[in-house]
């Protein structure tokens, strides 16, 4: 299968989709000319005159605007510089673009996608590197997705530009340059769906996005010392594939959850509790969670490295929980 | 110009509202309400040009536009009282009213709320290549919102399809406006390089011809255009507001909309019958809204759970505790 980067599966998402669907367009700030901060748009304001969009810096209308112009019928896709921007338009997410559709009864669609790049790289500092998923799933509202793989890259976001609802869509900035398989052709990683990437006996790793890598390393590293850990990938976050997380978790009675966002109220720990309220009895280790510490994301690279979660952290993680009798 | 249905767009916002002050007094409406009384003559002369394509965004303020442009007043009613009948099954009350049947893209709990939804359903019809316009309503103290600004800015540069209509009835809540805005209003709108005309908003009709004036602009395809109707509300900021911070004498500035209107139209010669009647069908008309809203069943509190999405999800009971 050929291989290609994650930038390049973002891109081939999103030109397929404009091609495929009059309907969809993307809006954002320096998106048309230049092609996105991370240019993995270059080209398309060419091939789709009139449906990419530079705008001005104004992050709580260009929400609130993509919102009313997914309330008349188009499927627009917003791309926000950098995850930490989203702050700036909180109203316009919770209060109305995650709440219109309930608050209606029903009767708005709103078939917004939201894609926003996440996490720490390079010492990009407090301002430019956190990672906020918790916030989204915490409100009610939006589809989360993360993806891990140029693969789902494609295929994440293609199935949220075509979903109903809007779906906030975090990428790793440190994912554009990784290169994976992709099939030619159609690719369509269904929302709300996980999947097992490793098969494992003795303990689960649970974890999305750039931190799924993370525990791939980390299982092979434990493989060598005779420990077989099972890796999930969450891709979507809401809705959680609860199916195959209670299924993975009882098979292995172990359960590690891993992420970059914070560890305190992150995502970990509302798995972590109801893994324990669900398989209490099947558990034969208490469910351990790696995150970020709860400090704002550090510049200096060895402060940076201290506070995101490393391959070492899940390694130790792996271990106290392999230790418990 | 259809005179006459000025008249029962006027007489129908107020009789809605002088019901829905009473119904609350009496505890039947829950939550609380913002009554439109006093600046009918804003809606109702904006709205009677709405068409069939439009859409429009409204306030907290908002029952008089969702009447004007014709949601039905028992569902709405019945929406105020949160029952399942209601136009938005009883999830979102008098703040919150949508009816896209109707182009109402929703009253907004939040203060400038649907300014940027209003400018990005003119970017949607402009992008499908629709007919279309947005009216666009707000009130004075929307315009200390960042997103009031931005808007204007972005409708503007991308010259979409917007009317924006400010109701300056002189209060933000109780703070008044020349007390926490330093920028004037037409100077601010004219940097935007956006056409601006102000209007007595108590009189129907030269608010329905500002309109006029303005959307042939808007619908020609030349941008945005911009609205100031200088109102009052005759109620509180809210039912039950004390209203310290306002004298009695500063209503004399504004004649209520619909005393003004009636007197015109006789003088103009409609007969005291035609308006009698009129007035007399209105009233059935809402009586049968109220009847319909008190008879109507509570939701099912099953339907809590239900309308976050459009698309099902797996049903996990914990997540719905």
């Amino acid at each position: 299968m050929r291989e290609i980067t994650f930038a390049e599966a973002t891109r081939e998402a999103m030109e397929e989709e404009m091609a495929r669907d009059p309907r969809v367009f993307l809006m954002g700030e320096d998106i048309a000319k230049q092609g996105g901060v991370f240019g993995q748009f270059r080209g398309l304001a060419e091939r789709f005159p009139g449906r990419v969009l530079d705008t001005p810096i104004s992050e709580p209308t260009l929400v609130g605007a993509t919102l009313g112009a997914s309330l008349v019928g188009t499927r627009p896709v917003l791309d926000i510089h950098f995850a930490d921007f989203l702050l700036l338009a909180m109203d316009e997410l919770i209060n109305q673009a995650a709440s219109l559709r309930y608050m209606s009864g029903g009767r708005l669609q709103v078939p917004l996608v939201i894609r926003a790049p996440d996490g720490a790289l390079r010492s990009a500092g407090a301002h430019h590197s956190k990672s906020l998923e918790a916030l989204f799933l915490h409100l009610p509202g939006f589809k989360v997705v993360a993806p891990a793989t140029p693969k789902d890259a494609k295929g994440l976001l293609k199935s949220a530009i075509r979903s109903e609802d809007p779906v906030l869509y975090l990428e790793h900035k440190a994912l554009y340059s990784r290169k994976g398989p992709v099939p030619e052709g159609e690719v369509l990683t269904p929302l709300g769906q996980a999947e097992v990437l490793r098969e494992g006996r003795d303990l689960t790793l649970l974890s999305y996005s750039l931190t799924l890598h993370k525990c791939l390393e980390a299982a092979g590293l434990l493989e060598a010392e005779g420990i077989f850990a099972e890796v999930v990938d969450l891709k979507t976050l809401y809705p959680l594939d609860w199916d195959t997380v209670l299924a993975s978790a009882a098979k292995t009675g172990r359960v590690v959850v891993a992420h970059e966002t914070w560890r305190f109220l992150g995502p970990g720990a509302e798995i972590a509790a109801t893994l324990e309220e669900k398989l209490w009895s099947r558990l034969k280790a208490p469910v351990h969670r790696v995150g970020a510490a709860h400090v704002p994301i550090p510049f200096s690279p060895p402060l940076e490295k201290r506070v995101i979660p490393q391959v070492a952290d899940i390694l130790k993680a792996a271990k106290e929980v392999m230790a418990w009798r | 110009m259809n005179r006459v249905e000025f008249y029962r767009t006027l007489y129908r916002i107020r009789r809605f509202e002088e019901r829905v002050e009473a119904l609350f007094r009496a505890g039947k409406i829950p939550g609380f309400v913002h009554l439109y009384i006093g600046q009918e003559a804003v809606a109702a002369g904006v709205l009677a040009h709405y068409r069939p394509g439009d859409y429009l965004t409204s306030t907290h303020r908002g029952h008089g536009h969702a009447l004007a442009v014709g949601v039905e007043p028992g569902s709405m009613m019945a929406e105020l009282f949160g029952r399942s009948t209601g136009v938005c099954r009883g999830k979102g009350g008098s703040m919150h009213l949508f009816d896209p049947r109707r182009g109402m893209l929703g009253a907004n709990g939040i203060v400038a709320g649907g300014i940027p939804i209003a400018v990005g359903a003119g970017l949607g019809l402009r992008l499908k290549g629709k007919e279309g316009v947005v009216f666009c309503f707000f009130g004075d103290g929307a315009t200390g919102r960042g997103v009031f600004h931005e808007g204007l800015n972005l409708a503007a540069l991308w010259k979409l399809p917007v009317l924006f209509v400010l109701e300056n009835n002189l209060y933000a809540s109780t703070t008044g406006f020349a007390e926490s805005h330093a920028f004037h209003m037409e100077a601010l709108v004219g940097a935007y390089g956006i056409p601006y005309r102000a209007v007595n908003g108590q009189d129907v009709e030269a608010v329905y011809l500002a309109t006029e004036e303005l959307l042939q602009v808007v619908r020609a395809g030349g941008g945005p255009a911009f609205l100031e109707a200088r109102t009052y509300r005759f109620k509180g900021h809210y039912v039950g507001d004390p209203e310290r911070y306002r004298k009695r004498e500063e209503a004399k500035g504004f004649p209520d909309p619909l005393v003004l209107y009636r007197e015109r139209l006789l003088a103009l010669g409609v007969s005291e019958t035609t308006l009698k009647s009129l007035e007399e069908s209105e009233e059935r008309l809402l009586d049968q809204a109220v009847e319909f809203a008190e008879a109507s069943p509570w939701p099912d509190p099953a339907e809590a759970l239900e309308d976050l999405f459009a698309e099902p999800t797996r049903n996990y009971p914990w997540e719905g505790a």
